[in-house]
């Protein structure tokens, strides 16, 4: 099997340095959006001019790394053991080159681990065997205050009057927009997860912002509200940084997963601006970046 | 842009309001939620013995503090191995999570400035009014260009709470904020919550 660590070592880099194009192209629409002379629009150009600072010296966009989140999809044949082994050698690595902070912090004693490396859930590695011969790691960086701010609805929520439907599902959205305020480091991007149980649900609000931006809900009912939701959102006034201002979320982004009959759980998991996700594609010899 | 040198004076203070863009100039000190926790049970509620060089720690932190700046921070360093310091990366870490302590530890070390992210509530905003101090906000995420503005780190105390949450004593040079609480008694964030509360409130009263 082929030792991937030093590509992988690369995605990590790419990652925490360079974000993606779609995120700095919704970034760019956002400083048009606010007045000059304001704190949002400066807000907005400071965080500008750092992602192009970031990416020109391969510095980390954020110095909160995050929790280091991967999906593998694996053709047959390929050993989840070993490639665990090659994403936590290529972790580590990356600690020691300073692309990632170290950012595993041990529960009961408190105790930083100082490469990254904790449980087996951090890094947080989830794998799917696919057909084909083509193999795809996504990673995703999400940072703890970001992560703070996410939140997890029981419906019916008698407190904000929401029912068990989508009218529901955008009220109890908006409150936990209202909620984070600026502390996620807005502009935020949110991921939904409408359904599942407590875990799944959670999992399911994370994995839908590895979606594009700009790529639509193939559900035309949920692209209809991912857009009414944004827009809402942005009258709150929150603006970038909670400093008052037009664009308070880039984007939402929601998935449906299957329930039981007695739960109806929204789960809201909150990204900030720095939106880092990134693709590496093996296949054969060839790999890509994307 | 107004500069401010640390350690700031009353005049500087009082002459900030929200809103106001600034640059600091001078040593601050770096300090989240460990770095809290142990001030206050050590030093300020004295319900945990001092341990280790904990004393020595503290009879170096008061001149820096006094009249000067805490940062919530916990930045990416290079030269670890070395202990040739440099700041990759120093953004604001979101400092809400202080609230409950930043007052008693600015009143405690005459801290003037708190630089960070998000906001605080009340109780600093009292804090504030008394010392008298104010709340900057830096940059959230803007990690790499804040860096630049950090000259030398000229030293580190406890390293044993991790990398993220050591206190890091640094020079920095022209470092951008906004205040956005003031000693006056004025928060953006609290102005900002309220706005947003009501437009809430009438997006909930709609059915869709």
């Amino acid at each position: 099997m082929q030792d991937l660590s030093e590509h992988i070592l690369e995605l990590i880099r790419l990652t925490a340095t360079d974000l993606p194009p779609d995120v700095e192209a919704a970034l760019q629409q956002a400083v048009e959006q606010e007045q000059p002379g304001t704190a949002a629009r400066s807000a907005l150009e400071t965080i500008l001019k750092n992602v192009a600072l970031a990416r020109q010296d391969s510095t980390p966009i954020c110095q909160d790394t995050g929790t280091p989140i991967f999906y593998v999809y694996q053709p047959e044949g390929w050993s989840t053991r070993k490639l665990r082994e090659q994403i936590e050698s290529a972790v580590a690595q990356a600690t020691a080159h300073a692309y990632l902070r170290p950012n595993a912090v041990d529960a009961l004693s408190g105790k930083n681990s100082g490469n990254n490396l904790g449980d087996k859930h951090f890094p947080s590695i989830h794998f799917e065997e696919i057909e084909g011969e083509t193999l795809t790691i996504d990673l995703m960086l999400k940072g703890g205050g970001c992560e703070n701010v996410g939140a997890q609805y029981s419906l019916p929520n008698s407190a904000l009057g929401a029912g068990r439907d989508l009218a529901g599902v955008r009220k109890v959205i908006l409150d936990a927009v209202y909620n984070a305020q600026g502390k996620g480091c807005a502009p935020g991007i949110l991921g939904v997860a409408i359904g599942g149980d407590r875990g799944s649900s959670f999992y399911g609000s994370k994995e839908v912002l590895f979606r594009r931006l700009d790529e639509p809900n193939a559900n035309a009912e949920l692209a209809t509200m991912e857009g009414q939701l944004t827009a809402e959102a942005n009258q709150l006034g929150i603006g970038p940084m909670g400093f008052g201002g037009n664009t308070t979320l880039l984007g939402t982004k929601i998935s449906n997963l299957h329930r039981l009959p007695a739960s109806y759980f929204v789960s809201v998991s909150y990204m900030c601006w720095a939106y880092r996700r990134r693709r590496m594609i093996v296949s054969g010899d060839t790999i890509k970046y994307e | 842009m107004r500069k401010i040198t640390i350690p700031i004076s009353d005049e500087d203070i009082l002459g900030l309001k929200v809103g106001d863009a600034v640059t600091l100039t001078g040593i601050m000190v770096t300090g989240r939620d460990a770095a809290h926790k142990w001030m206050i049970e050590t030093f300020i509620k004295q319900i945990r013995a001092p341990q280790g060089d904990d004393l020595k720690i503290y009879k170096a932190l008061r001149p820096l503090l006094e009249g000067g700046v805490i940062y919530h921070c916990g930045p990416v360093v290079a030269g670890l191995d070395t202990q040739d310091y440099k700041f990759v990366a120093a953004g604001p870490t979101t400092s809400t999570r202080e609230e409950p302590y930043q007052g008693d530890v600015m009143r405690h070390f005459k801290i003037k400035g708190v630089v960070g992210k998000g906001g605080m509530g009340p109780k600093t905003l009292a804090a504030c009014q008394e010392i008298p101090g104010v709340y900057l906000h830096a940059i959230g995420g803007a990690a790499s260009l804040i860096a630049k503005s950090v000259e030398r780190v000229l030293g580190v105390y406890k390293m044993e709470f991790g990398v993220p949450e050591a206190m890091w004593v640094i020079k920095v040079k022209d470092f951008p904020a906004v205040v956005t609480m003031d000693a006056h008694g004025e928060s953006l964030h609290a102005e900002v919550q309220q706005k947003s509360k009501a437009v809430l409130d009438t997006l909930l009263a709609s059915p869709r």
